[in-house]
C-alpha cells in the first residue's frame, strides 16, 4: 500500500507545515527550560502572561486593519498617549512632582473611560480619512502616528510621569484570588480576545471586514457599506489601544513620551506570524495570540539564555522573516 | 522570396474547457491590408496573440519570410519586425511619450545609460509620421485615448515593423481620427508593410482592406479579395451555423412592466447615453452589442456603480435615484458582474461566507448583536442543493471551485436577497459547456418563477436561445430591439454595427 503510506506521510508533513510556528515555539521553550530550569517558574509564567497581555490587545486592534487590507502605524503612539494620560490623572495625592497638583483623586473607571473615548476618536479620524478621502491606510496612519506623538509631547512637556496610585498599579501587579499565574492582565486580555473573537466570527460586521479584505469591489457590489465598516474597524482599534495604554502605564509604574514606541511594528509582526495575511481577508484570533506569544516567549527565553539585549533585535528580526516565510510556503504549496 | 511574408499553418490552441483555435491557416502578402473578421470569441485575438508570442500555440507553425520561426514572446516578435497595436492599450501613463515608445530598447550611450537626446529626436521623427505634434517628453497621461493609440502605432513604426497587427484600432477614435489613421495605414502599405486589421466595422473593412479572412468558432472560414465582398456576405459567413438544441425549454410568460429605465445617460460622454427600455415580469431581456458598446457600463450605471448625468429608474411605479449598489439592492435589483474574479467572488473566503455575505441583515438576532448561524447554515445548504453547487463542503474556499460553480455561488448569493430583477453580465463567460447548460436552466427557472432577467452576452447564439427580446447597443446607444422572427444574427449584427455617421458632435465634445 505505497499510496496510503504516501498520503499519511503527506498528512504528517502538512500538519507540521501548518503548525510549524507552534511546534518550534514549544520545542524552543522545552530546550530553554531544560538548560535553565527556572524558566518554568510561576513567577516567569506571570511575567510572560503580563507582557503578552498588553501586546495581544494591541495586536487585536491592528489585526482588524490588516484583515481589511489596511494597516495601522499609529498604534504604538496611541498606546503611548493613553499611558501618559492615565499616569497623569492617576498620580498619588501626596506625590511631589504631580502634574496637576490641584485635582483630587479621580475615580479610576472614569479615567479609563475618558482615555478610551480620546483614543477612539483618533481611530475614527483614521477611519474617516481612509474611507472617505481614500488616502492609503499606510500614509494616513503614518500621519496620525506623528500627530499623536506631537500631542503627547505637548501634553507631557516631555517630562516622565511617576508616583502612580496603588489602586492603579495594582491592576498590573495583582492576581485573581492572589494566584500568581492568574494575573488580572491575563484576564483582561482574555476578555478582549473573546469579545474580538465574537466580533470577527459571529457578527455581520466581522463578516463584512473579511469581505472587504477579500475583495473590496465585490463587497461594494454586494451592497456592503464599506465606508462605515472601515470606520468601525479603525475606531475599534483605537478603543483597544486605549485599554492597552492604560494597562501599560500601570504595568510600567510610570511613563514617558517614549511609551509604546515601535509597538505597532511588533503588533503587525505578531499578527503576520500568527497567519494574518497582509493581502487581506485572512486571520484568526487564535493565530494572533500564538504570534504575539512567540515574540514574547522569544524575548524572555533570550533573557534567560543570557543573550545580550542588543543581539535580541537581530534574532527577533530573523524570526519575523522566517516565520512568515514558512507561512507563505503553506499557501504556495496549495497552488 | 515567396509571395507571402507570413504564413500561419494549422494553428490550434486550447484553453481549459474551450478550443479557441482549431487548425487555422492564414497567408499574408507584403504591402497589403488583410482584414480579420469574426464574432466576439471567434478566435481573432487569440490567433494574433499566438502570432505575437503572448500565447504558446498547441500546434501549428509560423513561416515568416519563407522561414519557419518560433516566436517566444512579444519582445521576440518585435525584434523580428512584428508589431501589435492592442485593443486595450497598456500605456505607462506617468512616463513620457519617448519612454513609452522605446520602453525595453532604450538607445544607450554606454551600456545601462540611456541616450535621451537620441531617444527624443527619434521619437519626434516617428510622431511626425503619424501626425502627432507633441513634445516627446510630454507625459502619456496628458494624451487622449486616440492620441495614445497613435503613440502605439508610432511605436510599431519605430521598430521598423514588416507586419503590424491592429486589433480594433478605431474603437476609440472619432471619424476624423479614423481618416488620419487610414492615411497612415495607406502610407505604411505603400512602403511594403503588411497590416493585419481586426475590426467589426464593415464599412471600414471594405474601404481599407485588400483581403478579408473570416473566422468562426476558432476556425478559418475563408479568405476573399475585399472587392468581391459585401457587408451582407461577410455577416452571413461570420454567423452561418446551425442552431443546436443547446438551451432548456422555456415556460416563462412575460407579464406587466416591472422596471423602466428612461433616458439613462452616463457622466462620461463616450459611454452610454439616452438609453430607455422597459422590462416585464418574468421576461428575459437579452442585451447584445460589440465590444465597446457600453453594455456593462450601462448595467453598472443602473446598479449605482457608475455616475450618471441624467435619467430615471422606475421600479413598480416608484421612481428612484440609484447612486450606490445599496439603493439598487433595496429596490430588489441584483447584479451578477462581468468579471467574476474582480468584482464577484471573495476568493479567500468560504463558499458559505460567499453565499451569505449580501443578506446578513436578514439573519441578525439578539437585537442585531450576533448572527443566527443556524439559519445561515440552512440557507447555505438549501442553496447548495437547489443550484447543485459542487463543493466538498460549505467551508471550502470558493477559489478552489470551478468557474461554473463559482458562478452558481454568486447567483445563490443574490437569490438569498430574493430580488425581482436579475442583471446578469456575461453569466456564462469562462464556463465549460456542461455548466453553461446548468446556468441556462437556472435562468429559465428564475424567469418561470416570475423574476425578470436582463442578460448581457457577447455570444449571440446564447441570447437568441435564451431571450424573449433582445436590446442591441452600439457605441453607447440603443440601436434597436428585436423579437420573434427578427431575432437572428444578421439582424442583430446589423443593429450592433449601426455606428453614428457624422460623428462631428462627438468630435467637438472630445476636443
Amino acid at each position: 500500500m505505497p499510496k496510503q503510506n504516501e498520503s499519511s506521510k503527506d498528512a504528517v508533513l502538512n500538519f507540521l507545515m501548518n503548525n510549524a510556528v507552534i511546534i518550534l515555539l514549544v520545542a524552543a521553550s522545552i530546550a530553554v527550560g531544560i538548560m535553565r530550569p527556572t524558566f518554568f517558574s510561576v513567577y516567569n509564567a506571570k511575567n510572560l502572561i503580563s507582557n503578552t497581555a498588553v501586546r495581544f490587545i494591541i495586536a487585536l486592534g491592528v489585526s482588524g486593519c490588516l484583515i481589511s487590507k489596511g494597516t495601522d502605524l499609529s498604534a504604538g503612539r496611541a498606546v503611548g498617549l493613553a499611558a501618559c494620560l492615565a499616569a497623569t490623572f492617576l498620580q498619588r495625592a501626596d506625590y511631589t512632582g504631580k502634574v496637576y497638583p490641584n485635582i483630587g483623586d479621580i475615580n479610576i473607571a472614569v479615567v479609563l473611560l475618558g482615555i478610551i473615548v480620546v483614543i477612539t476618536i483618533f481611530g475614527v479620524f483614521n477611519g474617516i480619512i481612509i474611507a472617505y478621502l481614500k488616502v492609503p491606510p499606510f500614509i494616513t496612519t503614518l500621519g496620525t502616528q506623528t500627530i499623536i506623538y506631537g500631542i503627547c509631547l505637548v501634553f507631557t512637556g516631555a517630562q516622565p510621569i511617576g508616583g502612580l496610585r496603588a489602586d492603579y498599579t495594582d491592576i498590573a501587579s495583582g492576581s485573581i484570588f492572589g494566584v500568581t499565574y492568574l494575573p488580572y492582565l491575563g484576564l483582561i486580555a482574555a476578555i478582549c480576545g473573546f469579545i474580538m473573537w465574537f466580533t470577527y466570527n459571529k457578527t455581520s460586521h466581522g463578516k463584512y471586514m473579511y469581505a472587504i479584505g477579500g475583495n473590496e469591489s465585490a463587497a461594494e457590489v454586494s451592497g456592503i457599506n464599506t465606508k462605515a465598516t472601515k470606520i468601525i474597524i479603525y475606531a475599534t482599534a483605537g478603543l483597544l489601544y486605549g485599554i492597552a495604554g492604560f494597562l501599560l502605564g500601570a504595568k510600567a509604574g510610570g511613563t514617558s513620551v517614549n511609551a509604546g514606541f515601535g509597538y505597532e511594528l511588533e503588533a503587525i509582526a505578531g499578527c503576520t506570524i500568527g497567519g494574518v495575511s497582509t493581502n487581506g481577508g485572512v486571520g484568526r484570533i487564535s493565530g494572533i495570540l500564538v504570534g504575539v506569544l512567540v515574540f514574547e516567549l522569544l524575548k524572555i527565553a533570550m533573557v534567560f539564555m543570557g543573550v545580550e539585549p542588543s543581539y535580541t533585535y537581530i534574532v527577533q528580526g530573523l524570526v519575523i522573516v522566517t516565520a512568515v516565510a514558512i507561512d507563505m510556503r503553506k499557501y504556495a504549496a496549495k497552488k | 522570396m515567396s509571395e507571402f511574408i507570413l504564413e500561419l499553418r494549422g494553428i490550434s490552441k486550447s484553453f481549459p474547457g474551450v478550443k479557441a483555435l482549431d487548425d487555422v491557416s492564414l497567408k499574408l502578402r507584403p504591402g497589403t491590408v488583410h482584414a480579420l473578421m469574426g464574432e466576439n470569441g471567434a478566435g481573432k485575438s487569440t490567433l494574433m496573440k499566438c502570432l505575437f508570442g503572448v500565447y504558446n500555440m498547441d500546434k501549428g507553425e509560423v513561416v515568416y519570410n519563407g522561414e519557419a520561426v518560433k516566436i517566444a514572446n512579444p519582445f521576440d516578435a518585435l525584434r523580428r519586425g512584428i508589431a501589435m497595436v492592442h485593443q486595450e492599450l497598456q500605456p505607462i501613463l506617468e512616463r513620457s511619450i519617448a519612454e513609452n515608445i522605446f520602453c525595453g530598447r532604450y538607445p544607450a550611450i554606454l551600456p545601462g545609460i540611456v541616450n535621451h537626446a537620441k531617444m527624443n529626436s527619434d521619437t519626434k521623427e516617428v510622431l511626425e509620421r503619424v501626425g502627432l505634434a507633441h513634445d516627446p517628453e510630454c507625459k502619456l497621461s496628458q494624451l487622449s485615448v486616440s492620441q495614445m493609440q497613435l503613440v502605439e502605432i508610432a511605436k510599431a513604426i519605430s521598430v521598423g515593423a514588416k507586419i503590424v497587427i491592429m486589433d480594433e484600432p478605431t474603437s476609440s477614435l472619432t471619424m476624423g481620427e479614423v481618416e488620419k489613421l487610414f492615411s497612415i495605414i495607406r502610407k505604411l502599405r505603400s512602403e511594403g508593410v503588411a497590416i493585419i486589421y481586426i475590426s467589426h466595422k464593415m464599412d471600414e473593412i471594405l474601404r481599407i482592406s485588400d483581403e478579408v479572412s473570416i473566422m468562426r468558432d476558432g476556425r478559418h472560414i475563408g479568405t476573399h479579395p475585399a472587392e468581391e465582398l459585401t457587408t451582407d456576405m461577410i455577416i452571413t459567413k461570420m454567423v452561418g451555423r446551425q442552431m443546436a438544441n443547446l438551451y432548456p425549454k422555456k415556460s416563462n410568460v412575460p407579464g406587466d412592466i416591472v422596471l423602466e429605465v428612461t433616458n439613462y445617460t452616463s457622466i462620461n460622454p463616450r459611454s452610454f447615453r439616452n438609453v430607455s427600455f422597459a422590462l416585464r415580469r418574468g421576461e428575459i431581456l437579452g442585451v447584445s452589442g460589440l465590444v465597446g458598446a457600453q453594455r456593462t457600463e450601462l448595467m453598472e450605471g443602473i446598479f449605482g456603480l457608475r455616475g450618471t448625468l441624467s435619467g430615471t429608474i422606475t421600479y413598480q411605479g416608484r421612481t428612484f435615484k440609484c447612486s450606490r449598489p445599496k439603493d439598487a439592492i433595496s429596490h430588489q435589483l441584483a447584479l451578477l458582474t462581468e468579471d467574476r474574479r474582480q468584482t464577484g467572488i471573495f476568493g479567500v473566503l468560504s463558499v458559505a461566507d460567499n453565499v451569505a455575505v449580501a443578506s446578513l441583515n436578514q439573519y441578525k438576532m439578539f437585537m442585531g448583536l450576533m448572527l443566527d448561524f443556524k439559519r445561515i447554515n440552512e440557507l447555505v445548504h438549501s442553496n447548495i442543493q437547489k443550484l447543485s453547487i459542487k463543493t466538498p463542503s460549505p467551508q471550502t474556499l470558493i477559489q478552489s471551485l470551478s468557474g461554473g460553480n463559482q458562478q452558481k455561488v454568486i447567483v445563490s448569493r443574490w437569490l438569498a436577497n430574493d430580488p425581482d430583477v436579475f442583471i446578469m453580465d456575461e453569466p456564462t463567460r469562462g464556463i465549460d459547456v456542461g455548466a453553461k447548460y446548468e446556468i441556462y436552466t437556472i435562468i429559465a427557472d428564475l424567469a418561470a418563477s416570475g423574476k425578470s432577467i436582463i442578460m448581457i452576452s457577447s455570444e449571440m447564439q446564447e441570447l437568441i436561445g435564451m431571450a424573449d427580446r433582445i436590446m442591441v447597443m452600439c457605441d453607447g446607444r440603443v440601436t434597436g430591439f428585436v423579437e420573434g422572427s427578427d431575432m437572428n444574427e444578421e439582424k442583430i449584427m446589423e443593429l450592433a454595427t449601426r455606428f453614428e455617421s457624422g460623428m462631428g458632435g462627438l468630435d467637438a465634445k472630445a476636443e
